[in-house]
């Protein structure tokens, strides 16, 4: 066996493989699934890691359709990224929250007629330093995220300020070796400044609050094996409207990662109180392919 | 791990297994050794891992350049060695540094994440199971480094 290897690698040429059609290079899982606001992470919070799996001399992107339908509302989530040599990725996504049960709220006490509120979010992430399974300090990443609110009448009714805004975010993630039941652990916090009203939904900014605020979001997952990813989310958020309250968001999940092509996510989301319906759960799903 | 060939350490183990008193020559690190290093395999195992990661760089154009003209027989004994003495075994590493080996091929990550792809996947066909591979990586992953040459 030793000899034949030998003779293949005294072979002049290397065999031109079909590599080019494959994702990138980085190990699987390690792209992370993509959030809601389209930036690769978990589901509601973004991660220090860059989506798809480029490393540093490929480029690649993903696409994805998600969507969570908790008790009075669902969101679905078009988004798409491109990823630059892992150092720079952009992302866009497209939100659209139905408001199923809340339609009558608004018409009945506000004789407002409107049936979905729809926001555009574009990401821009740079990985600063690290690696999230090599460097003892794990990757560290710095994010903006520009939102846009295209139906602007009922945040600007419930006291919202702007239909724009921009979260800007620093993300540190690290896949810890042989953890808990010797299985690799994966630990991320991200620490965002935001005005954004349950994520943008609801405007930017508040008759109860107005300004920036740091938020602190964290996720932590075991790898089972190197195609499921089970754990959990939390993501603190800003109380800027004095119509409502609004809670923290918090989830547990499952990612099934069959191939670098392909991801599948299945969650439990508690979203909290919105716009003055009250504990928000249900379940998310999400689908994601790298190219 | 770093350095020469000790042929003193060798004679002297040599001895001493003659001698029946084996456990003197093996690193502190087998000491701790449950289960993990017998789950590879232990070093024929490991030895079987080696030979299907070769067989997987030669068909991975990412890296196989870089490995052309190389000594076979030679990179074959000392990464099973590397492997084995990492991995708690009773094995001593006698190449050279990493970080002296690997310095010229300016190696990136796309090479770094292929080699590690490969020994995942060998691994898996030697049907390690997942614990002992993620073991095994632990102990890897602080070379990064030195073969990356950062
Ligand atoms: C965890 C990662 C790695 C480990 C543990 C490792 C280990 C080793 C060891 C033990 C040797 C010595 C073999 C001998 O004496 O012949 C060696 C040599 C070599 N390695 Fe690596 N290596 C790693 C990553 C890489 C990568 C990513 C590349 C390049 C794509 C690479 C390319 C080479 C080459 C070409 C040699 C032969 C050098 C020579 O004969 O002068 N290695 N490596």
């Amino acid at each position: 066996m030793i000899r034949i290897l030998t003779f293949m690698l005294l072979l002049p040429a290397t065999l031109p493989h079909a590599q080019a059609s494959d994702p990138g290079s980085r190990i699987w899982a390690t792209g992370g699934v993509t959030t809601i606001e389209g930036s690769a992470g978990g589901g509601l919070v973004p991660w220090a890691l860059l989506s798809g799996y480029a490393s540093d001399e490929e480029w690649g992107g993903t696409l994805s359709l998600s969507q969570a339908k908790v008790d009075d509302y669902s969101l679905t989530v078009q988004a798409a990224s491109l990823n630059w040599n892992n150092r720079v990725e952009l992302s866009v996504a497209r939100q659209t929250l139905d408001l199923d049960s809340l339609v009558f709220v608004l018409k009945d006490g506000f004789g407002i007629e409107q049936d979905e509120l729809r926001q555009d979010v574009f990401g821009l992430k740079v990985r600063l330093f690290g690696d999230v399974l090599y460097t003892p300090w794990g990757q560290w990443s710095a994010g903006v995220q520009y939102k846009r609110q295209r139906d602007f009448t009922v945040p600007d009714t419930i006291g919202a300020r702007d239909d724009s805004g921009t979260d800007l975010y620093l993300s540190g993630s690290k896949v810890f070796f042989a953890s808990l039941f010797d299985r690799n652990l994966l630990v991320s916090g991200t620490v965002r400044a935001t005005r954004a009203n349950q994520g943008g939904l609801l405007g930017f900014g508040g008759d109860k609050n107005n300004g920036y605020e740091f938020m602190a979001e964290a996720a932590a997952g075991i790898l089972l094996n190197r195609q499921w990813l089970v754990g959990a989310e939390y993501r603190q958020k800003p109380d800027n409207l004095n119509f409502a309250e609004e809670n923290d968001w918090w989830d547990l999940f499952v990612a099934w990662v069959p191939d670098r092509r392909l991801s599948l996510t299945a969650a439990w989301v508690n979203l909290g109180d919105i716009a003055t319906l009250t504990d928000q759960q249900g379940l998310y799903l999400s689908l994601e392919g790298s190219f | 791990m770093t350095g020469m060939i000790r042929p003193n350490t060798l004679a002297l183990c040599l001895i001493l297994f003659m001698t029946g008193w084996m456990t003197g020559c093996q690193t502190p690190a087998s000491h701790q050794n449950d289960g993990f290093y017998d789950q590879l395999g232990q070093r024929s195992g490991i030895a079987d891992i080696v030979e299907d990661l070769l067989f997987l760089i030669v068909d991975d154009a990412r890296i196989n350049q870089s490995f052309k003209g190389v000594d076979v027989q030679q990179f074959h004994r000392h990464l099973t060695d590397q492997l084995c003495e990492l991995s708690g075994g009773p094995c001593e590493y006698t190449g050279r540094s990493m970080r002296e080996l690997h310095a010229d091929m300016a190696i990136t990550d796309t090479q770094f994440n292929a080699l590690t792809e490969n020994l995942i996947l060998a691994m898996e066909k030697n049907k390690v199971p997942v614990g002992a591979q993620n073991r095994l990586l632990e102990k890897l992953v602080p070379l990064y480094p030195d073969i990356r040459n950062l």
